[in-house]
């Protein structure tokens, strides 16, 4: 069956759902083993926290990425657009290991070609499901 | 037959089980009814063309089905905090969450969203729910 092809913007925005989540993740991550232990007793220090340099950019990219995933949900399938972000799973692995040189195990690579594999899969595919229209016989004409 | 032989589960392996089914329902929910949410509201990109992004934004703030998926995501959110906390099974949470919720999505999506999970679909879930099991561990 013929489907709509997405266009550039769209796609674009599907890059912005995969790439946002993982790195604002990880650099929430690196803001927040940077910054002494914080307890639940002062809350305030929490909040000043949310104010340093890599927590911020982590908040940063994950509003974007919660924008741009309402914005795919909007125009295609759930099934469709958690598949075809998939990559986004291997894109901290990547980078650690072509920019930081950190060693990446066999299981992870094969981790790797298989979410790759599986995204190739769906990624041409139909990005919505074409709900039958609505049978209306009885409407005047 | 020697009956303390035999394997026994330990209750911290019962603990993650629970755990895990919590992590993966609740966010399950969360993605499914902010995806029904979305669908009801429309193409975000037509309003924000009519309306601008401030119609956009009101568009989504008044579909109650969003603000139930954003509840079940912070649930979702939490429970997997505690059980990260709890040090249940560490190895085994956090691949297991990330990988189930892959597969439990695309069975929801087909059941509760009637999207069409064709074998394509169902071929490349699986593929990823294995691939992130590994990156994972």
């Amino acid at each position: 069956m013929a489907h709509q092809k997405l266009s550039l913007y769209q796609s674009m925005i599907l890059i912005l759902v995969a790439v946002c989540a993982p790195l604002g993740n990880t650099c929430l991550a690196k803001g927040m083993t940077s910054l002494p232990e914080l307890t639940l007793a002062h809350p305030l220090a929490l909040f000043a926290a949310a104010f340093t340099p890599w927590v911020a950019l982590g908040i940063a990219l994950l509003i974007g990425f919660f924008a741009s995933y309402l914005t795919a949900l909007s125009w295609a399938d759930l099934s469709y657009v958690m598949l075809a972000t998939a990559w986004g799973n291997m894109l901290v692995e990547l980078l650690a290991h072509f920019c930081l040189h950190e060693p990446v195990s066999f299981q992870r690579w094969l981790g790797v070609v298989l979410i790759t594999l599986g995204v190739a899969l769906v990624a041409p595919g139909p990005s919505r499901t074409e709900q039958p229209a609505p049978h209306n016989s009885g409407a005047p004409q | 037959m020697n009956l303390t032989s035999l394997p026994v589960i330990s209750a911290g392996f019962w603990a993650a089980t629970a755990m895990i089914a919590a992590v993966v329902l609740s966010s399950t929910a969360g993605e499914v009814l902010t995806a029904a949410a979305m669908k009801s509201v429309g193409d975000l990109d037509e309003i924000r063309a009519h309306s601008g992004l401030k119609g956009a934004i009101v568009a989504v703030l008044t579909c109650p089905l969003f603000f139930a998926g954003v509840f079940f995501m912070a649930v979702a959110f939490f429970a997997l905090l505690f059980t990260l906390n709890q040090r249940m099974e560490l190895g085994l949470v956090g691949p297991a969450t990330a990988s189930l919720t892959v597969f439990t999505n695309a069975v929801a999506a087909k059941l509760f969203l009637k999207e069409n999970v064709d074998r394509r679909r169902w071929t490349s879930a699986v593929l990823i729910c294995i691939g992130v099991y590994f990156l994972a561990h």
